[in-house]
């Protein structure tokens, strides 16, 4: 499962994001030294309570959550489909492993990608604590919602790459799946309490905030592990079918 | 090694295979022969643990294929058609990458990839991307890589499509070499390979098997007739009287020749008479120069074309 490397698709999917990713870091700072500044000049006692973590830090995380959603869909479109548009699933499927090992080592392939992207960030942060004071909780926190939140974005991708040979459907598809994850509770306010709070649960970014203000909530660990194992196991069920109907 | 009893696939509604039942024995090449979308990719995709049968049992070497397919499929190569393989791969990082999945302990992944390297031929592209191979080098790494675990099974879909004459000649080299105590069953449109590799030969139709025997012995059940195809030099009128009078012949055709002098003939004998040595003589008697003359044998081709139309009619 080392093709990533071997190909392209993850050296340049990882640098859009870094310079991404860089970009926002460098415009959440200067608009956090910018109040500082400012702010410091009037009031010494308000400047000191400004904090950098949630004024650089969340939103950037927050940002990158919303900038992988769309880089994911690049990176598992083709992990089912180029394998049976080449036929090679023929080899996989007839080599003497289990169909969930393979899918298995898939996922755990893409997630390692993934995480190799969100690892790079890691450097703001430690520029921060390099140059003033930072408290590493929401850090961490926020490290183990985007890790968790891939995992989800990753299964929904490799489920839609198994139902097609066209890995641009497959991409778009995830894509706009994960869309109306990210946009689901948007509707909230407007359908009544209780299903109101259904869709707010079901927000695939919803979940990642609690992470992101440094809050790690049972409850946001079990919904990403659930989506994941849920679509993994779609993803199953699906190759399972193809195979019965020939 | 290999049964099967009453294999039947449906792809929605259409048929793929119907009640297919064969056997293989340890050791034996069998060649599956048929036209296109008879059914043989079908055959050896259930074989292969790829997707399981609609109905009916199939078992590899004691296995079933639908109950014990991790087992299946450690014991056998599948080839399949086209030979799919990573393209961005070296043809040693392909090898090493299936060695791997097939769980080949790391001490003897060397080893086993450098033996089937020298097996199938692979030498002097170990280094090389596998895109920008040709397409009998391809071949050969598929090969490879279904020998990588030894197996007691090797499938083979149509190993030779595709391929020049000469890599053909490479191929069907090789895959008699790895015979001895394999079973092999490989699939082919191609007749002559078959007659040449394999020890048996089944044909299948419409996803129906037509035929299933040695290729001698299929040879000779249809063989019909004698059939004797004769070159002279001499007047033709007269040529073609004196061959009416020989005894036991059935009839005489003309056939076509480029040169005026030099007449070509096909004769049918009767039944169990050889009239060889009857048409020897009268043509040698009456002076004329006998150029050729040899039994025309009822080739694979035939029985196929034969057994394949009967059964459309």
């Amino acid at each position: 499962m080392s093709a990533y490397f071997c190909s392209p698709i993850a050296y340049v999917l990882i640098t859009i994001f870094a310079i991404l990713s860089g970009n926002f870091f460098f415009n959440f700072l200067s608009y956090y030294n910018f109040i500082a500044f400012s702010v410091g000049m009037r009031s010494a006692q308000i400047g000191s309570q400004l904090n950098v973590v949630e004024m650089v830090l969340r939103p950037l995380y927050n940002n990158i959550a919303i900038v992988l959603l769309f880089m994911v869909p690049l990176l598992t479109m083709r992990l089912l489909s180029e394998e049976k548009k080449m036929g090679t699933i023929e080899l996989l499927f007839t080599y003497p492993v289990r169909d969930r090992e393979m899918i298995l080592g898939k996922f755990g392939a893409c997630l390692a990608v993934y995480g190799i992207m969100v690892a790079m960030t890691f450097v703001y942060p430690l520029m921060i604590f390099l140059f003033g004071n930072l408290s590493w909780g929401p850090v961490f926190s926020s490290y183990l919602g985007l890790l968790l939140m891939g995992a989800s974005y990753i299964s929904v991708g490799i489920l839609l790459s198994s139902m097609t040979e066209n890995q641009i459907v497959a991409g778009s598809l995830t894509f706009g799946i994960l869309l109306i994850f990210w946009v689901i509770d948007a509707s909230e306010r407007f359908v009544g309490p209780g299903l109101g709070a259904v869709l707010k649960d079901l927000s695939i970014i919803g979940h990642f905030e609690n992470f992101a203000k440094g809050v790690i909530d049972t409850r946001d660990i079990i919904f990403y592990l659930n989506f994941s194992i849920l679509f993994i196991f779609l993803t199953l069920c699906s190759l399972e079918s193809k195979k019965w109907r020939g | 090694m290999i049964q099967t009893e009453n294999l039947t696939k449906f792809y929605g509604h259409a048929q793929g295979i119907n009640n297919v039942s064969f056997s293989a024995e340890k050791g034996e090449i069998l060649g599956f022969l048929g036209p296109n979308g008879a059914g043989k990719t079908t055959t050896m995709r259930i074989l292969s643990c790829f997707m399981p049968p609609s109905s009916g049992k199939a078992s590899v070497a004691g296995y079933c294929v639908t109950k014990d397919s991790l087992e299946v499929r450690k014991r056998i190569g599948y080839l399949p058609e086209n030979s799919p393989l990573y393209t961005h791969l070296t043809t040693k990082g392909f090898l090493r990458f299936v060695a791997e999945v097939k769980n080949i302990p790391a001490k003897e992944r060397t080893r086993k990839i450098e033996r089937v390297m020298a097996d199938c031929g692979l030498k002097d592209v170990s280094g090389r991307i596998i895109g920008v191979l040709s397409k009998g080098y391809r071949q050969r790494i598929g090969i490879a890589q279904a020998l990588l675990n030894d197996p007691a099974v090797l499938i083979l879909d149509e190993p030779t499509a595709g391929l020049d004459p000469k890599q053909i000649i490479e191929i069907r080299n090789l895959i008699k070499n790895l015979g001895g105590d394999r079973t092999i069953i490989l699939s082919t449109h191609i007749l002559p390979e078959v007659s040449m590799t394999c020890n048996r030969v089944i044909i299948i139709n419409e996803g129906r098997i037509v035929a299933m025997d040695t290729p001698e012995n299929l040879m000779t059940r249809h063989q019909e007739n004698l059939c004797v195809f004769l070159q002279v030099e001499g007047p033709k009128q007269k040529v073609f009287e004196q061959l009416q009078k020989v005894e036991g012949l059935m009839k005489v055709s003309e056939q076509k020749s480029h040169n005026n002098s030099i007449h070509n003939f096909k004769i049918e004998a009767k039944r169990g008479v050889d009239i060889r040595k009857a048409i020897a003589q009268n043509i040698v008697e009456n002076g004329w120069g006998l150029l050729e003359l040899r039994p025309v044998e009822i080739t694979l081709e035939d029985i196929f074309i034969k057994l394949v139309t009967k059964e459309s009619e």
